[in-house]
């Protein structure tokens, strides 16, 4: 099936996908001509659950922000937390009147519950892919497991999607007394549970054949289309935040980075739907060894009278009442991709200005370049493999 | 007492005929059998997906998600909703058939929640453009509190089925909070 077919002409169709479809993530809507059963054009329409976080930000305080950016990407709102605060401290130490240094624990725990929300949201990722394939039971495993997570959270922070958890300067409390040794044991048992999701749909002829070869994203358009993250590893470009330019605790940890290498076989090519895949599937592993990593690292707490995180606080929240003027662009590794935050400040206690980049946006924007010439059923498989969350599209 | 202690089913036809009226059968079959649209905009989606999953498993409770609302029962309106959505949620509703029912999930469903005061673009509450018969606080609530909400609607489709009286104030889940037990942010109970 190649573009030449299609430009023989014959009547086209135009076919609505969404904004309510069970396989678009939320409500994307694509607008996709298709002859006969070949896509010849599909254009994302966005905008139906634009919430105007950007404005938001410039109407309220730097500290009150923090819930909206689990608004941002609530699939991993960890990382969106620590995006931009990670954001809000490279601000602030512009001016070393205000400069924030954050507590060694404090660091440890913002990586642990990054990678542990990086599992979670990878889970959501790869179950709903096979979901939209057509294989309903390893979404459910992946569920089954992101409760663990969303147990350990809720038991640290009181919430189990979104979570206001990682402050500017720290985080919002420390880990509970038994907390180190949940989150081994959760990571015990994930180990092994991955394995059977592996056996499961991974694995699995049918699956591998139907997303091997297909939207086929080169490393060279990959970047072309500012492609970030997974999608862009899936392409076989060796490049991640985590550990091309770390922030926080990831430049001692030595981030393995996992990328598209053909891993269909021979029927595949790099950077298909299947690497993609199976990218998210290794970074899984590979956030498993961060956050075991981590735990060894995790320094004792420090009493109560100079808790390194709570006592922290008093001094932030006056700091960020006149934070340097200036603005800052600082971009961090999600499990989308780069989630950038650009902050303008005048020197008051309100944002002049809050600019969110976000993983899916770019990827939303290849869809019509790699929808041309693939099969309608196929639409829903390469929506699944890019890992679109609407709200990052939108914001 | 242990399984072997029950009684079991024998051949006597007290036992095993069960003698209703219609209409309280149809009622009973109907409030177990609540198909509800799937239909997740923004971050209590998420939640409505892990009611779903192996934990929650609303499929328990006869709920079994439709992606298509000619063919669902229920709506739950599970997110933000904006300016540009809310026709489309509208139209979604009038695609429904008869007796159709609204469970608001959410803050944002609710009232705009977060987005109410400062954004431009976020409709203040779906009940603008549907009537809603169930809301349900949180941001996001918890699985157990659409349950909670779930459970409440089940007893007006009874009411419904069996009387023909359809509620008219919606019904308001309380407590939809943390009860997983302590965690740093959550006060001590009060003795």
């Amino acid at each position: 099936m190649t573009i030449e077919a299609i430009t023989l002409g014959g009547e086209r169709m135009q076919l609505n996908m969404g904004p309510h479809h069970p396989a678009t993530h939320g409500v994307l809507r694509i607008r996709v001509e298709s002859d006969g059963e070949i896509v010849s054009s599909c254009i994302p329409d966005h905008g139906y659950l634009h919430r105007s976080i950007e404005k938001i930000g410039e109407c309220i305080e730097w500290p009150m922000f923090v819930p909206y950016t689990d608004r941002v990407d609530y699939v991993c709102a960890m990382n969106a937390n620590l995006a931009y605060c990670v954001a809000v401290e490279k601000l602030l130490n512009t001016d070393p009147a205000t400069a924030v240094v954050v507590p060694r624990r404090a660091e440890c725990i913002r990586v642990l519950v990054a990678e542990l929300n990086r599992i979670s949201s990878h889970l959501i990722a790869v179950g709903a892919m096979a979901m939209d394939v057509g294989a309903y039971t390893p979404f459910l495993h992946g569920i089954a497991q992101r409760e663990h997570v969303n147990d350990i959270f809720e038991k640290l922070c009181g919430q189990r999607l979104t979570y206001n958890y990682v402050t500017v300067g720290g985080v919002a409390f420390d880990l509970h007394e038994t907390a180190s040794e949940e989150i081994a044991s959760f990571l015990d048992q994930f180990e092994k549970e991955m394995v059977r999701f592996n056996k499961l749909i991974t694995t699995n002829t049918i699956f591998r054949d139907r997303c091997a070869n297909l939207a086929v994203v080169t490393a060279a358009e990959a970047i072309a289309w500012g492609l970030v993250g997974p999608n862009l590893r899936g392409s076989g470009v060796d490049w991640d935040l985590r550990r091309d330019e770390p922030y926080g605790l990831y430049g001692e940890l030595g981030v393995r980075v996992p990328k598209g290498e053909r891993y269909a076989g021979r029927k595949g090519a790099v950077g298909d739907c299947y690497d993609r895949y199976i990218v998210r599937l290794l970074e899984i592993q590979e956030s498993v060894r961060l956050c075991r990593e981590v735990l060894k690292l995790l320094p004792p707490a420090a009493g109560k009278a100079n808790d390194p995180i709570g006592g922290h606080q008093a001094d932030v929240s006056k700091v960020l009442k006149r934070p340097p003027k200036g603005f800052v662009h600082c971009r961090t590794e999600a499990p989308r991709g780069e989630m950038g935050y650009f902050l303008v400040s005048d020197g008051t206690k309100v944002p002049y200005r809050v600019r969110v980049r976000t993983g899916s946006f770019s990827a939303a924007g290849i869809f019509h370049k790699v929808m041309r010439g693939i099969f309608l059923a196929d639409v829903v498989a390469v929506i699944g493999s890019f890992d679109v969350v609407v709200p990052e599209i939108d914001r | 007492m242990a399984v072997a202690d029950l009684p079991k089913p024998g051949n006597d036809p007290h036992e095993q005929i069960v003698l209703t009226a219609v209409d309280e059968f149809l009622a009973w079959g109907k409030e177990n059998s609540l198909f509800y649209l799937l239909f997740a905009t923004a971050c209590c989606g998420i939640e409505l997906m892990q009611a779903g999953g192996p934990r929650y498993d609303v499929d328990r409770l006869g709920m079994i998600p439709r992606a298509t609302p000619r063919q669902a029962d229920l709506m739950i309106v599970a997110g933000t909703i904006t300016h540009k959505m809310a026709g489309v949620v509208r139209t979604l509703w009038e695609q429904m058939t008869e007796p159709r029912w609204v469970v608001s999930m959410g803050s944002c469903a609710n009232s705009g929640g977060p987005f109410s005061k400062w954004s431009y673009s976020v409709l203040n509450g779906v009940d603008k453009y549907v009537p809603v018969d169930v809301y349900i606080p949180g941001c996001p609530p918890r699985p157990e509190a659409l349950i909670d909400g779930v459970m409440a609607l089940r007893e007006r489709v009874r009411r419904y089925r069996t009387m023909g009286v359809r509620d008219r104030d919606p019904h308001v889940v309380q407590g939809a909070d943390c009860r997983f037990g302590s965690h740093p942010g959550k006060p001590e109970p009060q003795a």
